[in-house]
């Protein structure tokens, strides 16, 4: 059972009821729970985007995208059926908030969706997790037949004319379906294979209906901020990122955990204060901010980041999923990078060349060379290949493993070259399997 | 048109219980696209039977009214479906980079230590199997494993036999119990 951990400095509102059994219905409606669904079907659907609109919220999956934006997109006329699809196929390594939304929020998650689906007019909703994730499949299967048996959902919820389902759907095992498009193509029964945009979800998506896609958190959020007020979620955070998030805390840390931080919230203070600082009295080597995908950063790049999505952006990384990753001074980096790099090849789709045979190159080149049988040249190859993915493929997985890499090169070329010629890696530890050249 | 039902005998043997063949023909139903079926169904179809056998792959195609390598072609892309057998409980260490740096390498050294199998293989009783996977989403509880769908969590080398023991005890009570259920005077 994940741990719950807790600290001063955080702000819960995703978080309020984990822990407190809203998991059950009647629990959840005893916190407060369907009162938000409620307010927003006597205000009408204008009322519930400009409130998203006002509150900041900005897509918790990674790309941060303006939440009100993105449903305001959807063509009030549609001759296909529209439909709300919550993305729940957390994969980004370093990332596990959403866990804890199934587990302990379920409600919040279908609450969100029905707000989505009045807001745009859809009367469908899907809830798609991860295969892995059967036990919280199960948690959110229960959620929805309560709401069901109860008249929140069906045809006409809370007594009123609208009407909203929810499938729930499992994956089986594929990072590549966290992308959105390739998302809707597994919701379809196919190979997760990344769809050319435009068109848009928004215009053409699941089924060939509009689409809004979210992210869990994104959508577990929704209902707090109808309930708390907009302005008053947005006042939280820093300007143009409304609100709180859940940081995943992870690594070589004392006290890792899922916290719930203003956006902005100080880096160094969330590894040294929240995080419980590095164990053993170690130092910090680099923290990779937002999931495996966002470039690493250095300690002294992190005195004064805000964590939030234009501040880490300004600083060469992206805020990305929250999934802070501590890396103390006893880490080979060059192994890091290979860790990394491999599981971008295994999760590579193979629909775009630049990134199936890139990242497969860069993975064969980091194990020769953390072998210990680089040549100098590998060093400018591995940046060379890295960059040439860049931009050229149809979903951002190509870069989601060429960006990292080119910042695990560039800020730690000196370590890269301790391992040139022969010599054993430096934080090679016994009984450890080191990584041989395949 | 090739018709992929034309040879479908719907009077032909189920390979699934009589509950999982229930709760297929319901699915199928649910979704605006019979084929958004496809993927869960392949899921449950190896819960209960262990792997995607030729049987599985063709009742499931016949089900949702494709061909049988629409099915292959969708199944090989999802790193949990699997072709081949697997042990009783499928033990898999994640060792991507909140794992690893939390000693994700030194479990599974353990695991296959204890076990005496390594990548894929299965122990002789057919009770264990062992395979090094990607982020399971337990980042924050590092270094996690999944047994079948069971997590375990914040481990340590030291707990590995104890998790084994753990599975092994609950294989005998099903054994038991299926004996049982053998015995009994109401018979199977």
């Amino acid at each position: 059972m994940p741990k719950l951990v807790s600290h001063p400095d955080e702000v819960k509102i995703v978080s309020r009821r984990f822990g407190m059994g809203a998991e059950k219905i009647d629990r959840y409606l005893a916190l407060g729970g369907y009162e938000a669904v409620k307010k927003c079907l006597a205000q009408g659907p204008d009322w519930i985007i400009e409130e998203m609109k006002t509150s900041n919220l900005r897509g918790r999956g990674g790309a941060g995208f303006s939440a009100g934006m993105k449903w305001s997109f959807v063509p009030k006329q549609s001759t296909k059926p529209k439909y709300i699809l919550v993305n729940g196929d957390e994969s980004e390594p370093g990332t596990c908030k959403d866990h804890l939304i199934f587990l302990h929020d379920p409600h919040a998650v279908i609450e969100g969706s029905i707000i989505a689906g009045l807001a745009v007019g859809a009367k469908m909703g899907f809830i798609y997790l991860r295969g892995e994730y059967r036990y919280l499949l199960e948690i959110m299967e229960r959620a929805v037949a309560d709401a069901y048996s109860r008249g929140f959902l069906g045809k006409n919820i809370f007594g009123s004319d609208q009407e909203f389902q929810v499938i729930t759907q499992t994956g089986a095992g594929a990072y590549e379906v966290g992308e959105e498009s390739a998302l809707m193509e597994s919701l379809e029964g196919k190979r997760g294979v990344p769809r050319i945009k435009p068109p848009f979800p928004a215009v053409v998506g699941l089924y060939g209906g509009p689409t809004v896609i979210n992210n869990a958190e994104t959508i577990a959020t929704v209902p707090h901020i109808i309930t708390m007020g907009a302005a008053a979620y947005a006042a939280i955070g820093t300007p143009r990122n409304g609100g709180t998030r859940l940081f995943g805390l992870s690594g070589h840390l004392e006290r890792p955990g899922v916290y719930e931080l203003p956006m902005g919230y100080n880096l160094k203070k969330m590894i040294y204060e929240v995080g419980g600082g590095i164990p053993g009295g170690r130092k910090l080597k680099a923290v990779v901010p937002g999931g495996s995908s966002t470039p690493v950063l250095l300690p002294e790049e992190i005195e004064n980041l805000g964590m939030d999505f234009d501040q880490v952006g300004k600083a060469g990384s992206m805020l990305g999923s929250g999934g802070v990753v501590v890396i103390d001074d006893q880490t080979c980096i060059v192994e890091f990078a290979l860790r990394t790099i491999s599981f971008y090849a295994h999760e590579s789709c193979g629909w775009c060349i630049p990134c199936r045979e890139g990242t497969d190159w860069l993975k064969k080149t980091l194990t020769r060379f953390h072998a210990g049988f680089g040549a100098p040249s590998d060093i400018d190859n591995i940046q060379y290949l890295a960059e040439n993915m860049l931009g050229r493929t149809f979903c951002p997985l190509g870069d989601a493993a060429a960006m990292p890499t080119i910042a695990f090169v560039k800020k730690f070329r000196k370590e890269f070259e301790d391992h040139l010629n022969g010599k054993p890696c430096p934080f090679a530890r016994e009984g450890v399997p080191q990584l041989t050249v395949v | 048109m090739n018709n992929p039902n034309a040879n479908a005998r719907p009077e032909s043997k189920s390979v699934f219980s009589p509950a999982l063949a229930a709760r297929f023909d319901t699915l199928v139903e649910k979704y605006p696209a019979r084929r958004s079926a496809l993927i869960p169904m392949l899921l449950y179809a190896q819960d209960e039977v262990g792997y995607l056998s030729d049987a599985v792959i063709a009742e499931v195609a016949r089900r949702i009214g494709i061909t049988e390598l629409e099915v292959r072609n969708v199944a090989s892309y999802y790193s949990m479906l699997r072709f081949k057998p697997a042990g009783q409980y499928n033990i898999q260490v994640c060792t991507n980079i909140s794992c690893m740096l939390r000693g994700a390498y030194e479990i599974y050294e353990r695991f296959r230590e204890e076990l005496g199998v390594d990548g894929e293989g299965i122990t002789s009783d057919g009770l264990f199997s062992l395979e090094e996977v990607e982020c399971i989403g337990a980042c924050c509880w590092a270094p996690a494993i999944q047994v079948n769908y069971d997590f375990h969590d914040e481990l340590t080398p030291g707990n590995v036999p104890s998790i084994l023991s753990q599975y092994r005890i609950q294989a005998q009570g099903k054994s038991e119990k299926t004996k049982r259920r053998e015995q009994g005077p109401s018979g199977p």
